[in-house]
């Protein structure tokens, strides 16, 4: 097992301070009641690169993923996202992040482009903008056609299309995702990808239950055991031969 | 930051229209106090009330139409994950406070635009009494309006929401409960409108409004944290 914590490349790792972490965690900590759900979690993340983070049910991926933004207090432990020490400077990372979670976070009685243009609004995009990013988005997914419609009469896939639209819309920083293929058939999974897939300077944080494709997009992956602990960091994994430990 | 006024409207806008769509609180709160109006007319059997009486009856009409109203308003967030996407935009949260406080005014405004004017047919003799009522009915609705959306959203996340709304926020507008009966049964006197105390009792309302918009602006942020 691999103790240090997950760092992006070898290179960063020697570069020390020039490396540029989007995500620190110290000894992360969350409890529920007398329920421990993360047990001092060490992780280190840079700028651009995707972690996968895996793990059996109840092994506290999600929890940490809505740690990560902002939707839960650390019980105790340093979390630092994009430059920002969380909780305390919350108020600074909303709207740089792009979550997506179990729930699409999406009105039923709005819509597809109503919950959109709303997001937009509550993250001061201008309309024209708005309008334009909602279009393309829609288009991406092909979902411009039911677009209109309201999301109380999608099925399960077709409310995901437009919650990863609405993940987006504001063009986050870093992505944390939470089974984001979840419900989407193999063309809704391909399509989705120019949005939230790898890509050059997207920094995301992938929680999956299908290993093998995690992986096989990570640069990093951290498996946590069901007491919440990191079990093993494997990184660098697309770097080839210079990384530690092994994927899967 | 996103400019509190345009998060406003657009959280706003997107209730109103919802429950347009919906008609989910509204239809069932003009029912409930027309249905309480029949009750009481045929219950008292009386054609016309006066004074306290008649007070008693319209206030606590609207009082219990008004919590049905109340005990919807963060029902879409809860369900639909409303809480999570505000919290995840970078908007001061209190613009949920008002924006649900100014939609549930408005809610109020509608059933009193209906119901007063039935409760008028039913019961007075005498329709000259409404226009005086008008800035109680309005400073009232604005401190149901802003105590129910606090209590509404400690009350949320409880199973027993249907319950709790009701037990927390009873005991807080009974002194919103006194003003407005007071000057209500002067108003419907058999004998014609009597103002007395109505400038005391209208500031004891506008007191009583900006003392909750004040706890509710201060304390709403801390209720939406995990």
């Amino acid at each position: 097992m691999d103790e240090r914590p997950v760092a992006a490349t070898d290179d960063a790792a020697d570069a020390g301070a020039e490396a540029v972490s989007a995500i620190r965690l110290r000894r992360l900590s969350r409890e529920y009641g007398e329920r421990l759900a993360l047990r001092e979690v060490d992780l280190e993340l840079a700028e651009g690169e995707t972690l996968a983070l895996l793990g059996p049910n109840g092994s506290g991926k999600s929890t940490m993923l809505r740690i990560l933004a902002t939707l839960l207090r650390p019980t105790s432990g340093e979390v630092e996202v994009l430059g920002c020490q969380l909780p305390d400077e919350s108020w600074k990372l909303r709207g740089r992040i792009g979550y997506l979670g179990h729930e699409p976070l999406l009105y039923r009685d709005l819509t597809g482009r109503e919950n959109l243009v709303l997001q937009a609004r509550l993250h001061g995009i201008p309309g024209d903008e708005a309008s334009a990013r909602i279009e393309h988005d829609l288009e991406l997914l092909e979902m411009s056609r039911r677009a209109d419609d309201r999301v109380a009469g999608f099925s399960a896939g077709m409310r995901q299309r437009i919650a990863i639209c609405r993940a987006v819309i504001h063009r986050p920083t870093l992505l944390l995702l939470d089974e984001p293929d979840s419900n989407l058939d193999p063309e809704g999974r391909e399509l989705s990808r120019s949005l939230i897939g790898p890509a050059e300077g997207r920094t995301r944080v992938l929680v999956s239950h299908e290993p093998e494709r995690a992986i096989a997009e990570a640069d990093s992956v951290v498996r946590l055991d069901r007491a919440g602990r990191v079990e093993q960091t494997d990184h660098n994994l697309r770097q080839g031969p210079a990384g530690s430990g092994t994927p899967g | 930051m996103t400019p509190s006024r345009s998060a406003f409207a657009a959280l706003l806008a997107k209730d109103l229209r919802t429950e347009l769509r919906t008609m989910r609180s509204l239809p069932a709160m003009v029912l409930f106090a027309v249905t309480t109006f029949i009750i009481f007319r045929y219950g008292l059997d009386r054609t016309t009330l006066s004074g306290s009486l008649a007070g008693g009856v319209l206030w606590t009409t609207l009082l219990f139409a008004g919590i049905l109203g109340i005990n919807r308003i963060f029902v879409s967030e809860l369900e639909e994950g409303g809480f999570d996407a505000i919290r995840l935009a970078p908007i001061d949260r209190t613009v949920l406070f008002t924006s649900k406080a100014s939609a549930l005014f408005i809610y109020l405004l509608v059933l009193e635009a209906i119901v007063v004017p039935v409760f008028a047919l039913f019961f007075l003799p005498d329709w000259s009494a409404l226009i005086p009522l008008l800035p109680f009915l309005l400073g009232a609705n604005l401190g149901f309006a802003v105590l129910g959306t606090l209590i509404s959203s400690m009350a949320v996340n409880s199973r027993a929401r249907d319950l709790l709304v009701p037990l927390l926020l009873l005991p807080l507008v009974v002194p919103l409960m006194i003003a407005v009966t007071a000057v209500s049964a002067g108003l419907f006197d058999a004998a014609g409108p009597d103002y007395e105390g109505f400038g005391t009792w209208l500031l004891v309302v506008g007191l009583y409004d900006g003392i909750f918009l004040l706890v509710g602006y201060a304390v709403f942020d801390f209720l939406l944290e995990d």
